[in-house]
């Protein structure tokens, strides 16, 4: 399988399946419309006859040679034979958790996929020995694996930060005994950031969110404190105070766009004006019936803002500065193994969510959807059924992502995305998919650029 | 090549046949939270 694009002036094809990227001429971007494998020795008549009106015979039959020379190489048109490794993400150790601190918050996002913090189950906090009991069960359940991932999540954590002290306390010594490092993360919206809560998140903490959708009048509309008011001052000011205290360690402002600003490129660079080089802006997600869900009509012009902000970009970088857009980030040599492809986010198998009575759903997006509950750590019930779907949803039993170009990049998109919005954790929801698709064409687009100097 | 320029042999089949250590970040931990890219996490095996 291919897929060819055109972009910021650019013929591209990516080989699907070896993960090759090929910068081509308009002659190889037509010819690929006519022929595939198996490839005769010679460039068939047919081929000749039907370029030769645009382009010299000559070339045609140069053309096809070097498309066969990539096949044979293994570069293009080739083969899929992944499909005997999916079998291998059965019975996962679980070894990431996103563990929700607080369902209680002090911001009042219109958007809030957790019903404005409380996920539907009312606003509660969690006691430590819940979070203790939690950080058992990871232990437990991570089995060989070493490096263990824990978010502080909500809500708020930093509404129940002294819980977050105290598990973290707890978990460094369990790590030592079960001989494991867990990279903590937390998740914020910045609003009770004060020093000795920074210092405590650069001391423990290996990356944070920091949740900002851009300017000023966007951030407003939708991060409403309690009393109605906007939150942009009091954040922008927290996080840019925060920020440099990082270092090296790292950290992402990160938004969420509406249909209310489809032109998202100027609040990603609203950000970068303000001091901020990690940046990811993404989609809301919300039922189609909300004013500020982004529907099918929307995605022309989402698709040419993400141009825009690929060659915004661009001329950044051109400058000799550094910004990093996360859905942008592509490795094309040393990214993940197939086989962390096939699989997605490992939400259900590999990655849990507590919830502050100790509940264990597949995933944050899932915490409070009675059908997805797994179990709880305080009674150390488990229900491996649940896990076993969730690690047998891969690309390879998703019926979309089976015939489509950009699987081995999404890994079969996010299932909590899925099962609200398009009914099962299998089926595809198509905004997604197709957001998703643009944004790697930018991704792609943008590593041509930067490695077309070296091109063979 | 003429009408071909290469910008990469990344070999994902290579890549299968030593990989799946499990190692490397749940994608949904790094920035997200409500989408799924998985191409943009770094591979954690050394060597």
């Amino acid at each position: 399988m291919i897929h060819k694009f055109k972009l910021s002036g650019m013929n591209i094809v990516l080989d699907v399946n070896s993960g090759g990227v090929h910068i081509i001429d308009d002659l190889t971007y037509d010819m690929l419309d006519n022929v595939e494998p198996p490839f005769d020795e010679n460039c068939p008549e047919a081929v000749i006859k039907k370029l030769s009106k645009l382009y010299p015979a000559e070339e045609i039959v140069e053309c096809y040679n070097e498309i066969k020379e990539l096949y044979e190489d293994q570069i293009l048109f080739s083969e899929d034979d992944y499909e005997k490794y999916a079998l291998t993400s059965v019975a996962s150790p679980i070894k990431s958790m996103c563990l929700h601190v607080s369902h209680d918050c002090n911001l009042r996002c219109e958007y809030c996929f957790a019903s404005t913090g409380d996920f539907g189950g009312g606003r509660m906090l969690m006691d430590i020995e819940t979070g203790k009991k939690a950080i058992d069960f990871l232990m437990k359940m991570s089995a060989n694996r070493q490096t263990l991932e824990l978010d502080f999540f909500g809500g708020e954590p930093l509404m129940n930060f002294d819980v977050v002290k105290q598990i973290v306390a707890y978990a460094r010594e369990e790590e030592k005994k079960y001989d494991k490092h867990i990279r903590f993360t937390i998740t914020t919206n910045g609003m009770l950031l004060t020093e000795d809560k920074m210092d405590f998140i650069n001391e423990e903490m290996s990356n944070v969110v920091l949740s900002i959708d851009g300017r000023k009048e966007i951030n407003d509309r939708m991060r409403k404190r309690v009393d109605g008011t906007g939150s942009y001052d009091r954040i922008i000011e927290n996080f840019k105070k925060f920020v440099p205290m990082r270092g090296d360690k790292d950290y992402y402002v990160r938004g969420t766009y509406t249909k209310y600003n489809l032109d998202f490129s100027n609040d990603v660079m609203h950000l970068f004006d303000e001091g901020f080089e990690q940046i990811s802006v993404e989609p809301v997600m919300a039922e189609s019936s909300k004013p500020y869900a982004i529907t099918d009509g929307d995605l022309p012009k989402i698709f040419k803002e993400y141009e825009i902000l690929a060659e915004k970009i661009s001329k950044i970088r051109a400058e000799g500065k550094f910004i990093n857009f996360f859905h942008f980030m592509l490795d094309l040599d040393q990214g993940p193994c197939a086989i962390k492809r096939l699989k997605g986010c490992g939400c259900g198998n590999e990655y849990v969510a507590v919830s502050p009575d100790g509940d264990i759903y597949p995933c944050h997006q899932f915490v409070g959807i009675e059908k997805f509950k797994m179990g709880n750590v305080n009674d150390g019930s488990f229900n491996y059924d649940i896990k076993d779907d969730f690690a047998r949803a891969h690309v390879y039993t998703k019926p979309d992502c089976v015939k489509c170009w950009a699987k081995f990049y999404c890994s079969g998109g996010c299932n909590a995305n899925n099962y609200l919005y398009a009914g099962d954790i299998h089926n595809s929801y198509k905004i997604s998919c197709e957001i998703q698709k643009k944004r790697l064409e930018c991704a792609i687009m943008l590593k041509a650029v930067q490695l077309m100097d070296t091109a063979e | 090549m003429k009408h071909i320029k290469t910008i990469n042999k990344a070999d994902l089949k290579a890549s299968a046949a030593k990989g799946g250590c499990g190692k490397c970040q749940a994608s949904c931990q790094s920035a997200c939270k409500t989408s799924c890219t998985v191409a943009n996490q770094k591979c954690e095996r050394k060597a």
